[in-house]
């Protein structure tokens, strides 16, 4: 594998799962589904050769049971899938937040709902950053734009569920799995894992560890509730991330993550030689949600949020900005990726201030 | 004066929540002296299953994982294949291991996952309140099959010993009872075995227990136990259906 500062081509799913070995992953426990694949087989090939354990699971339910197990025993453990496949892991991660379990899963987004189609999306933003499955509880979930910026966050993900002792997601899509792209990877680090005291690796003198999510006292499970929610409110203080590019003084400001971010990049290049002033306020944890790169605004005339969805994320903008400006949406769906003629003439329309929506 | 009788270590001093002549107490007390007999408390993780026995990390005292309905093999596949030395077992009622399950047990199994899996089968759901289990037997009544189960209508019951021993990753495969002494004593050199297997590298051990549920049977603890012998046995053989040879 290449040294340090050294470029290397990959395939975005591979990248990560480079990453992910390089800091510190062992195991990986997954089923096929497209178009994340490259990501499984990569592990298959790889983890072997140090000293890891990949496990082909009967089904993507049973894959992030294998996680639990795993994270309850103190592995540093991680799956991965794509949308349909989410939906099936969705009961498991419900019970890997209220066990308080970390794990990476890597969400791959294609088109739903349904069986869908194999083409990118970000249709899944509700189930990745609303909990997803029964129950009160988040994910921390990033939104990379690029296969560098997926590198990077998998050692960080990887860091803040463990830190939070919360399962964290990589919410990419289609693109970003498939692209190949010039990366540079950390070298292989010698992760110290923090101590993980409470976990089930047989008793330690003496005392006994249980990892389990049934509280049949109703008042024992709403100090759980309470004590999760303590933990979201304080990842929610310190956690968010974002870019934010020339958003002061602009008459439109986009917000879009991923994909689709980039897409939205050209759109404003093209804009501003129109003499438009755009600026973009670009997710980089889509939850915790970026509120702060929005409580300090002033002088912005517009929002247009872009998305490969119908409109999912949105719904966060509108909430942040709560009626202090006019927020606009734009979104393909099903696969289509948009195209940014199409969103410059929103912008346009925007700029001479037509158009809500 | 020499103590003759006492809890096992691997027990924990809980009273249990279970029904009077409810079996599970007797088979949990096989389990925890097959850990104390092999000297395994310490690197043992048991994983709890949906059910009845939800809470039975509460009454041993190795480690434990609780798994959600059906994803126990699963759950302790991950642990495995974390901690390989370890010794890792299931224990999960009919309804959490073959019916909802099957996809878990049947592929751990294939797979040769190196854990142990205790089996309790009484024909029935307990923790909800006396459905129809897929071991329910024919003409047998529950809550949702109040005239009897009819094999045209509700389908036939399940034999799962019969089913995975056909799987090449299943080493060890015994059906048991816990309905008499001489039974129970059956039933405890076959857990004790099991874990051996597990100890040994074989393969996934598994040992189906008859047991009884007085309460959603309708029955007397007493009543309980012979209907187990005379409804349940000859749909149920007992005996072993596959063992290896390494363990005696």
């Amino acid at each position: 594998m290449c040294m340090l500062g050294e470029l290397l081509l990959m395939k975005g799913n591979e990248a990560v799962a480079e990453a992910a070995i390089r800091a510190g992953c062992r195991h990986f426990f997954g089923y096929p589904i497209t178009p994340q694949n490259e990501l499984p087989e990569y592990m298959a090939r790889r983890l072997p050769e140090v000293g890891g354990v990949f496990v082909q699971a009967e089904s993507e339910v049973a894959a992030i049971n294998m996680v639990y197990g795993a994270a309850g025993a103190g592995a540093r453990v991680m799956t991965s899938s794509s949308s349909p496949g989410i939906s099936l892991k969705q009961e498991g991660i419900s019970y890997l937040a209220a066990s308080e379990l970390p794990c990476l899963i890597v969400n791959m987004m294609r088109g739903g709902p349904g069986l869908g189609g194999i083409q990118p999306a970000q249709s899944d933003y509700f189930q990745a950053t609303k909990g997803g499955g029964h129950g009160d509880y988040h994910l921390i979930v990033f939104g990379p734009e690029s296969v560098q910026e997926m590198v990077d966050l998998t050692p960080l993900a990887f860091d803040l569920a463990d830190r939070y002792r919360n399962p964290a997601m990589i919410l990419g899509d289609g693109i970003l799995g498939q692209m190949m792209e010039p990366v540079e990877l950390s070298e292989m680090l010698d992760v110290q894992l923090p101590p993980k005291e409470w976990a089930t690796t047989g008793r330690s003198g003496g005392r006994r560890h249980v990892v389990s999510s049934l509280y049949l006292d109703s008042s024992e499970l709403e100090k759980l509730n309470k004590r999760l929610q303590d933990k979201y409110l304080e990842i929610m203080r310190t956690e968010q991330r974002w870019e934010s590019l020339d958003v002061e003084g602009a008459e439109v400001v986009l917000v879009a993550y991923g994909t689709t971010a980039r897409v939205v990049k050209s759109a404003m290049n093209l804009a501003r030689e129109e003499g438009i002033r755009v600026g973009l306020i670009r997710p980089i944890t889509l939850w915790p949600f970026p509120t702060k790169a929005f409580e300090s605004l002033e002088d912005v005339g517009r929002f247009l949020v872009v998305e490969m969805s119908s409109g999912q994320m949105v719904e966060d903008v509108r909430l942040v900005v709560n009626g202090r400006w006019p927020v606009s949406f734009y979104g393909r769906t099903g696969g289509v990726v948009p195209d940014p003629k199409d969103i410059l003439a929103r912008i346009r329309e925007l700029a001479r201030g037509g158009g809500t929506r | 004066m020499k103590q003759v009788f006492k809890r096992p270590q691997a027990l924990s001093d809980t009273v249990m929540h279970y029904c009077p002549g409810c079996t599970h107490g007797i088979v949990h007390r096989l389990v925890a002296e097959a850990i104390d007999e092999l000297g395994i408390l310490d690197r043992t993780i048991g994983v709890a299953s949906v059910g009845c026995s939800v809470l039975a990390y509460e009454y041993f005292e190795c480690d434990f994982q609780e798994a959600a309905h059906g994803r126990a093999p699963a759950v302790a596949t991950g642990i495995k294949r974390v901690l390989p030395d370890r010794v890792v077992f299931t224990y999960q009622g009919d309804g959490d291991l073959a019916s909802i399950g099957t996809a878990e047990i049947i592929h751990a199994a294939t797979r040769g996952e190196k854990i142990t899996v205790i089996f309790i089968n009484n024909a029935i759901y307990g923790m909800t309140g006396g459905q129809m289990a897929p071991t329910t037997l024919l003409g047998q009544k529950t809550t949702t099959t109040p005239r009897g189960r009819l094999a045209e209508y509700h389908g036939q019951p399940i034999r799962i010993c019969e089913m995975i021993k056909e799987l090449d990753g299943a080493a060890y495969v015994t059906r048991v009872a816990s309905n008499s002494p001489r039974n129970i004593a059956v039933a405890k050199r076959a857990i004790r075995k099991a874990f051996q297997v597990q100890l040994l590298g074989l393969g996934l051990s598994l040992v189906e227990v008859l047991s009884t549920c007085p309460t959603n049977w309708g029955l007397t603890p007493v009543e309980s136990m012979k209907w187990l012998e005379e409804k349940m046995m000859p749909h149920y053989p007992l005996g072993e259906f596959k063992s290896p040879g390494e363990v005696k």
